[in-house]
């Protein structure tokens, strides 16, 4: 038996350091292109590094009382009755508690720091990007620059971005790895959240949450170009892509999976639409924490986007005091 | 209406469909050759001893943990590849939706429950549960529950919005199916034992405990039911109205937690937490007894910090139900709240490593014997650990952003389910084997299992904390190879499958002692420390012929030394009638009720439910009005008995 596991073990840890080591830089998450990305990582490696304090001693006492404490080892001590030390008892309670306050402390500035909704700061005015998921795709509009895609995102790098999110349907969770955390996306509600790439560059972005049969058709690319890159794209777009109508909206969001679009417009206040169509037989839409719903018109398609985003904004700023 | 009863056109669900029939045609075939009917029903259906109450717990856990890990498997064969036609979508979210709710409901919850039923009443030096019909019934609602849930295989459809089925993918809109139906009924009825089951070891623990064991003398697994029997009657009736709210927004159109009519999802998404977060604590607590009272038998000693213990134990079941929201950071609720939750989630850290602290001063200066109990003990500390420094590296909030539903989340979970609950269980399961059957089960396999159980697990679940920091979201059934995700699937299937190996190792293990295996005769198989050892394995059915006095922590072992000093004993009482509680057919017949309702209900046949509901009506008044309810073994049986089992010790 020990002897086919002796053999056994090093083949597999052996196996096993090929294996990870032929995949480096695959880490997205440890490889981040954007700050809100980048904060995340160093928390991430704050807390395993505070978490190894504890786990290293752990596992090293527990290997070495195990070993010299066995049952045919009578050269040491045998203590039945020794169940009670104070000191120890401060120190397993003490060390615990001050490391768990050291990362308290890490998380609680990072947690405000962080809070999706809060604007990066730049010189840079942020590009608003409104996304909806739908079964089984993503539906990006651009409501600046009056284009529409599916699947497919393309932004400046270097500069924040602003995205609105909801869901029509099934509650979904967008995700670009490289960039920053996800957030949830749900139906009847707007969430807010800010990203940047901080270098061009192809991202991987995927739905988080599981939304029923085509659910892990939900990944999408995320571009990041320079700022003259994104300005013919959105020409392009403009010029050559055809128009997302009502009811072509209607038909996208039925069940089923899409490959890459583009549109040259859609149809005004789409989003405010989407998010509000589930609040027939009440005038007030959904509040939640910082995310903010898309204002309490009730004509929502004469909507002024201006006007929204300066609620949205300081929406969040009271939000984030109370 | 039958159009759709039967599913049909799939391979591996007509495969299934055909060998389930078999089974059950060779169960029947078996029982009827052998003449077993009337002993199925007297001695097992209809019982109420706890200790048989606990095996067919165990029993039936042992089943589910095939079907769960037989859909693992299934799972991880889909995933070994890119694009591998293996499980078209709809069956791959079928099969992890069911093994996410056998894996937690219909398996760690009955092996708990079995392991609270064998050995608390023995503990505590009581002759059974202070409830002992309610525990019957407890069991026939949990099995039938289960059972209802697993049929949907077959008939109908299996539930597919995931184990915790978040609205609005689980309301009418997203799941027209009655696939959902199935996971309500299934989990509510089961849910209802579960409660009953907590009210009852509660009291029986408050209520039924031997002259002078005081409470802080209970063996530490006691103390451990204690926790985790509160927990459940605060946290279960969450689910019971969480589930029942959820029926009536797609059986009745109600708008709990619909998008239309002012319902919101997001109030189904705390509850069900409210509810899932203090549940994952039901099930480790009684893992951590289990393990306290091993380390201090096998290492010969007693335990470390029993206060520290104790004061852990009961503020991690407090603390389990202040962070339920930390399973949903990114719903946006806002820098505050997740504060408030990180820290929580943090805090609960400190008392479970306090735990693991103390258990390895337990094993200090003490003379570990490595039996099979001890090895899964040793093998969780360090699982366990990692799990749990995992744990609170997705309690950082703003980090959990890049964590959440991704593998490094699956491996978490995974890992302190399987290193701590499942490994506990297992522990608990050998440990108390002999006080079960009689004898231990086999040292060879089981280290066999032991190693590909545990080898399997590192192989199966490292590998997915990197595939979580690689990107890859759980839940998918396929994914492109440019992301580099292919290798580590391809080793975590290899380990999800050593662990397929462990199991039938187990499975063999338990066969091959049951045919080869010396009997154990002096009731004490590990040189134990509490009451349960003090009588004979298996446990005569009114457990203790005198009720113990307890005088101390390790009352048993102090018995011991105290036998060995020769100290004089005092002369024993003389025995009495012991009275007993008389079987009742009603529990096993309530549940077929249950069942009849349940189903018609999910499949909205009211020409069916309404008679099984008045069946159950009629069962609860023809217990009312049954008064012929107990007995008394007489004393001369009684001795008859002790003696039989004093000379078997000889």
């Amino acid at each position: 038996m020990r002897r086919y596991l002796r053999v056994l073990t090093p083949l597999l840890i052996m196996v096993m350091a090929v294996m990870l080591s032929g995949c480096s830089g695959q880490y997205l998450v440890l490889d981040p292109k954007g700050p809100i990305g980048e904060s995340q990582r160093d928390l991430i490696y704050i807390s395993a590094i505070l978490c190894a304090v504890i786990l290293v001693p752990v596992l090293i006492m527990t290997a070495v009382i195990v070993w010299r404490y066995r049952e045919n080892n009578k050269k040491v001590a045998y203590k039945p009755k020794w169940e009670h030390s104070t000191k120890l008892e401060t120190l397993v309670w003490g060390v615990p508690t001050v490391i768990i306050i050291i990362l308290a402390a890490f998380t609680i500035k990072y947690t405000y720091d962080l809070e999706p909704s809060k604007a990066i700061a730049s010189e840079h005015e942020p590009v608003t990007i409104e996304v909806t998921s739908l079964d089984w795709k993503w539906l990006f509009t651009y409501p600046d620059e009056g284009i529409a895609t599916v699947n497919y995102l393309k932004f400046p790098e270097g500069v924040p971005i602003r995205f609105h999110l909801t869901s029509d349907q099934a509650m979904n969770s967008f995700w670009i790895p490289q960039l920053g955390g996800q957030i949830y996306t749900m139906s009847g509600m707007a969430m807010t959240l800010y990203l940047q790439a901080d270098e061009a560059g192809e991202y991987y972005g995927s739905g988080a949450n599981f939304t029923g049969e085509d659910f892990s058709k939900m990944t999408f690319k995320a571009d990041a170009v320079s700022n003259e890159d994104y300005n013919a794209w959105v020409q392009q777009v403009k010029s050559s892509s055809p128009e997302l109508t009502m009811d072509g909206y209607h038909k996208l969001a039925e069940k089923g999976t899409s490959d890459e679009q583009s549109f040259s417009s859609f149809p005004k206040g789409l989003f405010q639409q989407i998010v509000m169509q589930y609040m027939n037989g009440s005038d007030m839409p959904m509040h939640h924490g910082n995310s903010e719903s898309a204002g309490s018109d009730k004509d929502m398609g004469d909507m002024d986007m201006d006007g929204m985003d300066k609620d949205m904004d300081m929406g969040s700023s009271e939000h984030a005091n109370h | 209406m039958f159009g759709t009863f039967f599913i049909t056109g799939d391979p591996l669900i007509l495969g299934a469909q055909v060998s389930i029939g078999l089974v059950s045609l060779a169960a029947i075939f078996i029982v009827t050759y052998f003449k077993k009917w009337k002993w199925l029903w007297t001695e097992w259906i209809t019982t109420v001893d706890h200790k048989k109450i606990g095996i067919m717990y165990i029993l039936a856990a042992i089943l589910m943990l095939f079907r769960g890990g037989v859909d693992a498997l299934l799972i991880r064969t889909q995933l070994a590849l890119p694009h591998l036609e293996f499980l078209h979508a709809g069956h791959y979210n079928a099969i992890f939706t069911t093994h996410g709710v056998i894996m937690i409901l219909f398996m760690a919850m009955p092996f708990m429950f079995g392991l609270f039923n064998i050995a608390v009443p023995l503990q505590i030096g009581a002759r059974d549960v202070a409830y002992p019909y309610l525990n019957s019934l407890s069991f026939w609602l949990f099995f039938i529950g289960a059972m209802l849930f697993n049929i949907s295989f077959v008939i109908g459809g299996s539930p597919d919005a995931g184990w915790l089925a978040y609205p609005p993918l689980s309301e009418l809109s997203g799941s027209p199916g009655i696939g959902q139906n199935f996971y309500i009924w299934g989990i509510q009825i089961s849910g209802i034992g579960s409660l009953a089951s907590g009210i009852n070891f509660v009291a029986t623990i408050l209520k039924m405990r031997a002259p002078g064991m005081k409470l802080m003398r209970m063996p530490m697994f006691t103390w451990s039911v204690l926790a985790s029997s509160l927990t459940i009657m605060f946290a279960f009736p969450i689910l019971t109205v969480t589930m029942a709210m959820l029926f009536l927004d797609r059986f009745l159109g109600a708008h709990f937690f619909t998008l239309d009519g002012g319902g919101n999802p997001m109030m189904y998404v705390n509850l069900i937490w409210m509810w899932g977060h203090p549940e994952v604590y039901i099930v480790i607590l009684p893992a951590f007894g289990i393990f306290s009272d091993i380390v201090s038998t096998f290492a010969k000693k007693k335990l470390f910090g029993y206060k520290s213990m104790v004061f852990a134990l009961m503020s991690i079941s407090i603390l389990s139900f202040f962070t339920w929201l930390h399973h949903f950071f990114t719903m946006g609720s806002g820098a505050d709240v997740n504060a408030f939750f990180a820290i929580t989630t943090m805090v609960i850290a400190i008392p479970t490593g306090v735990k693991v602290f103390n258990w390895l001063f337990t094993l200090y200066k003490g003379r570990i014997n490595f039996s099979q109990p001890m090895l899964w003990t040793i093998a969780f500390i360090p699982c366990f650990v990692i799990g749990g420094m995992t744990g609170v590296m997705l309690a950082v909030a703003p980090a959990d952003f890049q964590f959440h539903n991704s593998y490094f989340l699956i491996a978490h979970f995974h890992q302190v389910l399987i290193g701590g609950v499942v490994f506990g269980y297992f522990a608990g399961m050998y440990y108390w084997w002999p006080k079960m059957f009689g004898f231990k089960l086999d040292e060879k396999i089981g280290k066999w299992a032991f190693w590909f159980w545990n080898i399997g697990f590192y192989v199966c679940f490292m590998p997915q904390y990197a595939l979580g920091l690689m990107g890859m979201t759980r839940r998918f059934n396929n994914y492109d190879t440019d992301l580099g995700w292919l290798p580590l699937n391809i080793v975590s299937t290899v380990g999800a499958f050593i662990m397929g190996l462990g199991f039938l190792f187990q499975i063999w293990q338990i066969v091959y002692s049951l045919r080869n295996h010396k009997k154990e005769k002096t009731g004490d198989a590990w040189d134990g420390r509490s009451l349960e050892w003090s009588i004979p394995s298996p446990a005569p059915m009114y457990n203790f012929a005198r009720l113990p006095q307890v005088s101390s922590q390790d009352e048993w072992w102090e018995e011991k030394e105290r036998r060995a000093a020769g100290v004089p004993v005092e002369p024993a009482q003389p025995l009495e009638p012991i009275h007993m509680p008389k079987n009742s057919g009603i529990p096993f017949i309530a549940s077929i009720f249950w069942f009849i309702f349940g189903f018609g209900l999910v499949w909205d046949w009211l020409w069916m439910a309404i008679p099984g509901f008045i069946g159950i009506v009629v069962t609860l008044f023809a217990r009312s009005f049954s008064f012929d309810t107990d007995y008394y073994i007489p004393v001369d049986e009684v001795r008859r008995s002790e003696e039989a089992a004093l000379k078997g010790a000889k």
